[in-house]
């Protein structure tokens, strides 16, 4: 299964300064011919770079806002993260009706999919401890660092696209056009590989485009949108629905022993200790999130992290803690055709070994350690490679040469050239040199 | 390819940082997950059992294509009755060890769980050591 990589390079402006290289959690990052480059199996679409960035180099693809109106039915899926990015002077319901203003015909809330999910009492897996899947960058360093943690993902559909399924059945598919809007560029990915399998998204739109947009229209607005309109105008969501994407937002209510995790770092520190003391835990349910504070912390989002989650934590204390009757009724009368796609399988894909053969992996990994002897071991990252076992890994692979190495070079450059022959590279001035 | 790593007495803050560094190691040669799993599990309680009963003393790892092979040696006291010692529960771990969560007595049986082949050769007074390996071979015991 191929990767969809979301995040892109902008060339022009990238001045190879090693920021997002650094930052990489998954080192993912190299700098070559004078610009960052990722490396498409490594990366797992978190979005750390983007923020390190202090040159705005690097972007998240989109589809254009305009391809909203190819569609006579405009759905907007957008998580309950968007609206608490707006400060206390627009209540829900006036951000609500900027998103109708700004082309939009109908606006479910992403959330609403764990609802669904509840109501139709969906069988998940049961490997303990099941770690949540809602986060696409964590299934992602799952499935390419820790595969052998696979078996314990979770296999419920995630909500967004649950409320896209229910959306598209309600709205009956003809001349319907669902867009999601994303926090995060991992959201992207994951519909993307959706798309193979059969998306119920049309596209996807990032947060701060369409934060922007309503914003406009909201300056415009202001007196002529009512603050309340008696009702949302969209199906509503439970309260415990709406604060799902924030840090410990799944464990409210669930029975058992539960841990939430957030931001990536912290993320791989506790997957490589589950890896090794699997049956020892005690956790039955692990909510892992890539982003600082959950969805609020997504690299898309406009507002102060601590902020919006605080808006969203006292919007959910006003919702109900239970679906009204009719839109009950609604997802009810959808059931048969939804459950077969209430699930979704998730699959091993390993990023990290050397090489396919394992001798070919052995004879590569002993040649890392004698050219990590070698390196300086102060990972300044001048070579282009996060550390110095990055650039001893990226020399044994072939990718690299030892002349990279600035402190080797400015030491003692002759010894460099007997270096980088002893490890098989060419000497200076021949043909087919590295750098 | 082979490691070395050493192991200190009663440092438990360490305990699993060698089966860490192999766990690491076995994953970037593309070892099948199950096997990492079996090797990880079995060489943890040997690197435990160095740090709970022993004066200390070294894992070795050798990974070649066929297969992967540990061996502990500690500097002693050594085990009085092997047999005694390989049964599921029975433990000499004082309380001062059980209260940090060791001392189960699972610690030789769990080896003899995991790996494809386990020797120990030990007796009172001399040291322990304890050799184990793990076949990569597919189609033998090391598939998953």
């Amino acid at each position: 299964m191929a990767f969809h990589r979301t995040l892109k390079v902008r060339e022009n402006l990238c001045k190879s300064c090693t920021h997002c290289m650094k930052r990489c959690p998954t080192g993912a990052i190299r700098i070559d011919r004078g610009h960052a480059q990722v490396e498409e199996a490594k990366c797992i679409d978190c979005g750390q770079c983007m923020q390190a960035c202090p040159h705005h180099a690097i972007a998240v693809e989109q589809n254009l806002f305009e391809e909203l109106f190819y569609f006579e039915k405009r759905v907007a899926i957008i998580p309950a993260v968007f609206f608490a990015q707006f400060d206390d002077q627009y209540s829900e319901s006036q951000i609500c009706q900027a998103l109708y203003d700004i082309g939009f015909t109908h606006v479910y809330p992403a959330e609403l999919g764990i609802d669904i999910t509840r109501l139709y009492c969906v069988k998940g897996a049961d490997c303990k401890p099941i770690i949540s899947n809602f986060c696409p960058s964590v299934v992602r360093l799952i499935q390419t660092r820790y595969p052998s943690l696979v078996p314990h993902i979770g296999l419920k559909t995630t909500p967004s696209h649950v409320t896209a399924l229910f959306a598209r059945l309600e709205l009956e598919d003809k001349g319907v056009g669902i867009f999601y809007v994303t926090p995060c560029p991992g959201k992207i990915a994951e519909f993307h590989r959706l798309a193979e399998a059969g998306s119920a998204f049309n596209g996807v739109l990032n947060m701060d485009t369409v934060y922007n947009q309503v914003s406009t229209s909201l300056a415009k607005n202001k007196r002529k949108f009512a603050k309340e309109d008696g009702a949302m105008s969209f199906p509503v969501m439970t309260g415990s629905a709406a604060t799902w994407a924030l840090s410990n937002g799944e464990l409210a209510g669930r029975k058992g022993r539960s841990l939430a995790i957030d931001e990536i770092h912290h993320v791989m520190e506790f997957l490589e200790f589950l890896e090794e003391n699997e049956d020892e835990s005690n956790i039955d349910f692990l909510e892992l999130k890539a982003c600082a504070e959950g969805c609020v912390g997504g690299i898309l989002t406009a507002r102060n992290r601590f902020l919006a989650s605080e808006r969203l934590r006292y919007w959910a204390t006003s919702l109900p803690s239970e679906l009204p009757e009719p839109l009950v009724q609604r997802i009810m009368k959808q059931k048969d055709a939804m459950m077969d796609k209430m699930t979704t399988p998730i699959h091993e894909v390993s990023a990290i070994a050397l090489d396919d053969d394992i001798g070919v992996a052995l004879y590569k990994m002993e040649k890392v350690r004698k050219i990590t002897d070698a390196l300086p071991g102060i990972d300044c990252g001048l070579c282009g490679s996060p550390t110095c076992s990055a650039l001893a890994e990226d020399i044994a692979q072939g990718q690299a040469s030892i002349r990279q190495c600035t402190v080797l070079r400015l030491k003692d450059p002759k010894e460099v050239n007997t270096l980088a022959r002893i490890w098989g590279e060419k000497v200076t001035g021949e043909k087919g040199e590295g750098k | 390819m082979q490691a070395r790593f050493s192991v200190d007495s009663g440092d438990f803050t360490k305990a699993g940082s060698a089966s860490s560094a192999i766990k690491r190691m076995l994953k970037q040669l593309g070892v099948k997950p199950a096997v990492v799993k079996r090797v990880v599990v079995a060489l943890f309680e040997a690197e435990v059992n160095v740090i709970a009963h022993s004066y200390g003393g070294f894992i070795q790892c050798d990974i070649s294509p066929e297969k992967v092979n540990l061996l502990v040696q500690d500097t002693g006291p050594g085990i009085p009755d092997l047999d005694l010692a390989m049964t599921e529960g029975w433990s000499t771990a004082t309380d001062a060890v059980r209260e940090m969560g060791y001392g189960a007595g699972m610690g030789l049986p769990n080896m003899k769980k995991n790996a494809d082949s386990l020797q120990i050769s030990t007796a009172a007074g001399k040291h322990t050591e304890i050799r184990m390996s793990f076949s990569l071979k597919e189609g033998e015991d090391g598939v998953s």
